[in-house]
């Protein structure tokens, strides 16, 4: 390819938080027609860059040129003005209004709904996305969801596109499908800016990189003339440890779910439909989904926030389906939920109270109806240590610490109370490299020393590398568990439920 | 016993009178709730409303005059509720409450010279024959212009709400304040808007209390009437056609009762005097239980906005 002019073009580019560096004289350029990754762990300062690029953050100092000109955008509105468009991680959309009131939002001048009806069909057909303008965005998949936000860009004829985490909510086909469209957009000069810390997905989509570690840029480079293990110790910054674990033989049945239903818990939520799993002493489940598809619901379910039938789900051969969580904690199965600031821990308080909430139980903190301060504040100190969860002390606030210490801390929490059956949801959610390889290691030694793990999990990589057996969730059911070893990426992607109803993209390319 | 007495065309017509402040004061508590903020001080604007427009009505003899410094009045009531909550961010349940209390302390404070006055008269509007009609004529085309312009107001504020991007705006912010700040809108702003306009419409809907309805001053004369507009809010599912059934259920059940403590049914007088409410609040009850009411309410009513997240 021949060496075109800059599109976008950025030096010395600097944005300091109180206490926090977020971008330290950072500077890169993209060219029209090319994908662009902005690589980096979670807090190295992508999203602010971003920002800046999109108007919704000022920079302290530095500059922006957007085809030669100086760019200094004010506001989302001047940014979208002069042809850059964004798709971000959260979806900025709003469940309760349609897709094309969603849509008319993000646009300057929007035309009236019929012709913007009409504009909907038409794009989103061309680029292989079929888009509903009448449905309740409420409704819609994560998929879907991701697809209003790129249709609402495309509409606008961006000269730069600037996607934020696109993948993470997508299955393997999905993922496909979106390469192809925005292969297609920069074969039609649109400049894109990809933002993922998904090492193989940058390898094949993009031409080049620039890598960011705690707010400075590391290093430019071709991302296809390295190796995944390259671009991560890049932008981790040490050597990185991969989880390993014994060959094992299954010990007996532990844990067994028969005919779980449930209804929707709230309007927008998935009902579970006729869950059947079987899990073994010894053993690591992964159920993979897309989020949305029934993982919350299934775990309320496992916890005992949601009672069900007596016999739903027996924990060795007792029937425990009406039990609550004290009760269920009583009898070994343990789970740490997803949302770490809400849900596994209380955000303002601090973690010997945290380590209390779930503890006590087990660890016999209570005695006569009195709290035991001090052996609580032991057993905070004991997962610090065991699971190096860096922080000043127990008595610090859980919101205090950062989401990979926090999540080791929650994990820690229920593996020291020795769980007979271990739940735990998206135990590496935004969590960086080094904290979630610590954190699948002590998953697997847990299961060496007998315990029973289910992980349920959105990254698929993470679900091969651990799990013994792998199902998939869709849509509230549940498929039958399968050997880890041996799966392909395409098997898993069909379990998941494949491409729902995405097409491939019209249009040449 | 005399029910004979009660004329049932008076009763409707009257009806429309004493639902005209509940329709005023909760039209503009559903387009703030529909920004997202949760205001629990109506009654405390709608007294400071009232206050306002009586004595300025009274001082210069003209009652238009009166309902527009009511509506200023009740603005800047709500604007106090709005830089409290907006920009420092304080608790929306607590300080709604804390504007109710400063609202029924201020107003008896400006109103202590206003007592026993009578403030000068809100002409009926002159429909010409359509006033001549029989029964419909007595019933729709013989009131004052306020009655109008609150018939007038919900039409437009549905208008508004469902048609024009103002309103789609406005729906966007209170269904996620982070998603509409992170497409470039000024959340802070749009609800000020809001906060202001609620303000002004629980300010008319109380002048017009203390200068067509009653007409007089006395302390704490809403007598409730901003409480049952909040709950006549939730009980219309948050859309401006059923804040009008609403309003005119509670206005009805109110003129009605008044009409049969005249007539001497042998009923206590309290039990009739608190039939409005209680009858409104079981309707509520019954038509938010039976079809998800949680489901309708904009996501985000009563959460505090910060753009740093």
């Amino acid at each position: 390819m021949t060496q075109t002019a800059e599109l976008l073009r950025i030096d010395g580019l600097t944005k300091a938080y109180p206490g926090v560096v977020a971008n330290d004289n950072v500077g890169f350029s993209v060219a029209p027609g090319k994908v662009h990754a902005l690589l980096g762990e979670n807090g190295a300062g992508k999203s602010t860059l971003v920002k800046m690029i999109y108007g919704l953050v000022r920079p302290d100092s530095g500059t922006m040129h957007l085809r030669g000109a100086p760019y200094a955008p004010a506001t989302p509105n001047a940014a979208r003005a002069a042809g850059v468009a964004m798709v971000f991680q959260h979806f900025s959309l709003f469940n309760a209004l349609d897709v094309a009131e969603n849509i008319a939002l993000g646009m300057e001048n929007p035309p009236p709904r019929r012709t913007l009806s009409a504009r909907i069909r038409e794009v989103s057909h061309e680029y292989g996305l079929p888009l509903d303008p009448t449905r309740q965005v409420g409704e819609l998949s994560a998929g879907e969801r991701q697809r209003i936000e790129i249709i609402r860009c495309l509409l606008q004829d961006p000269k730069l596109l600037i996607m934020d985490e696109p993948t993470s909510v997508l299955t393997p086909q999905e993922v496909e499908i979106l390469f192809r469209t925005l292969r297609q957009l920069a074969a039609e000069g649109t400049a894109i800016l990809y933002i993922s810390h998904k090492l193989e997905e940058i390898r094949d989509l993009c031409d080049g990189a620039t890598i960011l570690r705690l707010g400075k840029v590391v290093a430019n480079c071709n991302p296809r003339e390295k190796s995944a293990r390259e671009l991560a110790e890049l932008m981790v910054g040490q050597t990185l440890h991969t989880p390993s674990r014994d060959a094992r033989d299954a010990g007996a049945q532990v844990l067994s779910v028969q005919g779980l239903s449930l209804p929707a818990a709230h309007a927008f939520g998935t009902a579970l439909k006729d869950i059947a799993l079987n899990l073994c002493a010894g053993e690591v489940l992964g159920i993979g989904g897309v989020a949305g598809n029934g993982q919350d619901e299934l775990l309320s379910a496992l916890s005992g926030e949601m009672v069900t039938t007596p016999g739903a789900i027996t924990l060795n051969g007792a029937p425990i389906g009406d039990k609550g969580p004290n009760a269920r904690r009583a009898l070994g199965l343990l789970t740490a939920p997803e949302e770490r600031l809400g849900h596994a821990a209380a955000p303002d308080m601090s973690l010997t109270e945290n380590a209390m909430l779930t503890g006590a139980q087990r660890k016999n903190l209570v005695h006569n109806g009195f709290l035991n301060w001090r052996a609580a504040r032991q057993f905070a100190e004991d997962i610090i240590k065991k699971f190096d969860v860096r922080t000043p002390g127990p008595g610090n606030a859980a919101r205090a610490l950062s989401g990979g210490n926090l999540q080791k801390f929650v994990i820690g929490r229920e593996i020291l109370q020795h769980p007979g059956v271990l739940v735990v949801n998206q135990p590496t959610w935004g969590v960086d490299a080094s904290a979630a390889a610590a954190i699948r290691q002590a998953l697997l030694d847990l299961a060496d020393q007998g315990a029973a793990v289910i992980v349920i999990s959105q990254d698929l990589d993470e679900l091969m590398e651990i799990s013994d057996r792998f199902c998939a969730m869709n849509e509230g059911t549940l498929s039958p568990a399968r050997p880890a070893q041996g799966l392909s990426v395409e098997d898993i992607g069909l379990m998941l439920g494949g491409a729902h109803d995405m097409e491939v993209a019209h249009v040449g390319g | 016993m005399n029910l004979g007495a009660i004329d049932p065309v008076l009763l409707i017509a009257s009806l429309m009178v004493a639902s005209t402040p509940i329709i005023l004061a909760a039209l503009g508590e559903l387009v703030v709730e529909k920004s997202g903020v949760l205001n629990l001080g109506v009654e405390g604007m709608m007294i400071t409303g009232a206050i306002c427009g009586f004595a300025v009505a009274v001082e210069t003899g003209s009652p238009v005059l009166g309902f527009v410094l009511a509506a200023v009045g009740g603005a800047v009531m709500a604007l106090i509720f709005g830089i409290l909550t907006q920009y420092l961010l304080s608790n929306q349940v607590a300080t709604g409450l804390a504007l109710t209390l400063f609202g029924l302390g201020i107003s008896a404070m400006i109103g202590q010279g206003y007592r026993g006055i009578k403030p000068p008269a809100t002409p009926k509007l002159d429909m010409g024959p359509l006033s001549d009609l029989p029964v419909v004529g007595r019933i729709l085309f013989s009131h004052d212009w306020m009655v109008y312009f609150a018939l007038a107001l919900v039409a437009a504020v549905w208008a508004f709400l469902k048609f024009t991007r103002g309103g789609l705006i406005l729906r966007a912010v209170g269904e996620s304040h982070d998603a509409a700040h992170a497409l470039g809108y000024k959340v802070v702003r749009i609800r000020l808007a809001a906060i202001a306009f609620g303000g002004a419409c629980a300010g008319m809907g109380g002048a017009y209390i203390s200068l067509v309805r009653v007409p007089q001053w006395t302390d704490g004369m809403t007598a409730g009437a901003g409480w049952i507009a909040l709950a006549i809010v939730v009980f219309s599912s948050w859309r401006a056609g059923r804040v009008l059934l609403g309003a005119y259920l509670f206005g009805g059940i109110t003129v009605l009762q008044l009409n049969l403590q005249a007539a001497g049914v042998p009923v206590p007088v309290e039990i009739l005097s608190m039939s409005p409410f209680v009858i409104t609040i079981i309707v509520l009850v019954i038509m938010s239980a039976t079809q998800r009411g949680a489901a309708v309410a904009p996501a985000m009513l009563g959460r505090i906005f910060h753009a740093s997240s």
